[in-house]
């Protein structure tokens, strides 16, 4: 049990850490529309779209990264195979 | 043969000179192409969001560009940012408080040092701003570019001509009662505010 708490705690921090790589390492905060700029041929103005899109941000590594350490944390609170087979001879 | 086609030219030129009067250009685009931006200084990352809601009606004489007069109206609501509990917040009653004061609106008074090249004048435009219900006046510095005979080109079936204005300017939000000296930590008082906007006078 305490390994596999390891292991997804680990797991949560690196797919977190790729997922938010991948998504551009945006330092600001979540953002939950992104604007799309589209030139008007005739005045040459920019239209602004905005579009539906999550790009995630310090939130999302803080609480994901926070939650891999809480579940390291919590391994300890399981006992190893070998130290109670050790208590128990 | 000649001749008359000189005469005919002359008439055509007086003709024309005789039309170029001054002109109501409409800035309700349903194309929703018209926006105003906006950006302000945070510690984590600068917050850009833009208004497209917009509206207003601008006189505009090609020979007077001096004598240009208007009015462009924000729909307080149509502010946007990318992360929408900051919307809420920046849309609710500590800040904006879009509910209440619908519009965010600048008039002009005057035009100053007005340069014309062309179709393009440059200038600065005296004008009260009304942001959150507190009105002040200030001078931004615009640029008009008239775009005779160019509707058809961005709505089939009307003719008529376009005028494009184009501005940057710099407001504080304490001068318009948003959180006066507050959360200057965490929000720049200084707005930066970016306009480009078209308007329509159709023939």
């Amino acid at each position: 049990m305490k390994s596999a708490f390891r292991i997804l705690a680990v797991l949560i921090a690196v797919a977190a850490l790729i997922y938010w790589a991948a998504a551009g390492a945006n330092l600001g905060w979540n953002k939950n529309r992104v604007q799309v700029k589209v030139t008007d041929e005739v005045t040459g103005i920019d239209q602004i779209l905005w579009q539906d899109k999550f790009i995630p941000g310090l939130e999302f590594l803080s609480m994901s990264l926070g939650g891999a350490a809480l579940l390291g944390a919590a391994s300890f609170l399981f006992r190893n195979k070998k130290s109670q087979t050790s208590n128990q001879s | 043969m000649k001749t008359p086609l000189a005469i005919l030219s002359v008439v055509a030129a007086f003709a024309t000179s005789a039309l170029a009067e001054s002109q109501t250009f409409d800035f309700k685009d349903p194309k929703g192409v018209n926006n105003v931006v906006f950006k302000l200084d945070a510690p984590l990352e600068s917050i850009n969001g833009s208004a497209s809601g917009i509206s207003g009606k601008v006189t505009f004489d090609p020979a007077k560009p001096a004598d240009t007069r208007g009015k462009i109206v924000i729909e307080a609501e149509s502010l946007n940012v990318p992360n929408s509990m900051m919307k809420g917040h920046m849309h609710g009653e500590q800040w904006l408080d879009v509910k209440k004061h619908k519009e965010i609106t600048f008039e002009t008074k005057e035009l100053k040092n007005v340069k014309t090249k062309g179709n393009e004048t440059t200038a600065d435009a005296v004008g009260t701003f009304t942001l959150k219900g507190v009105s002040k006046e200030i001078t931004i510095p615009v640029k008009l570019t008239y775009l005779p005979d160019k509707l058809s080109a961005r709505t089939p079936n009307l003719k008529g001509d376009l005028l494009v204005i184009r501005s940057t300017f710099t407001i504080k939000r304490s001068d318009f009662n948003i959180q006066a000296g507050q959360n200057e930590d965490k929000v720049s008082d200084e707005i930066e505010l970016t306009l480009a906007i078209a308007g329509a006078a159709a023939k």
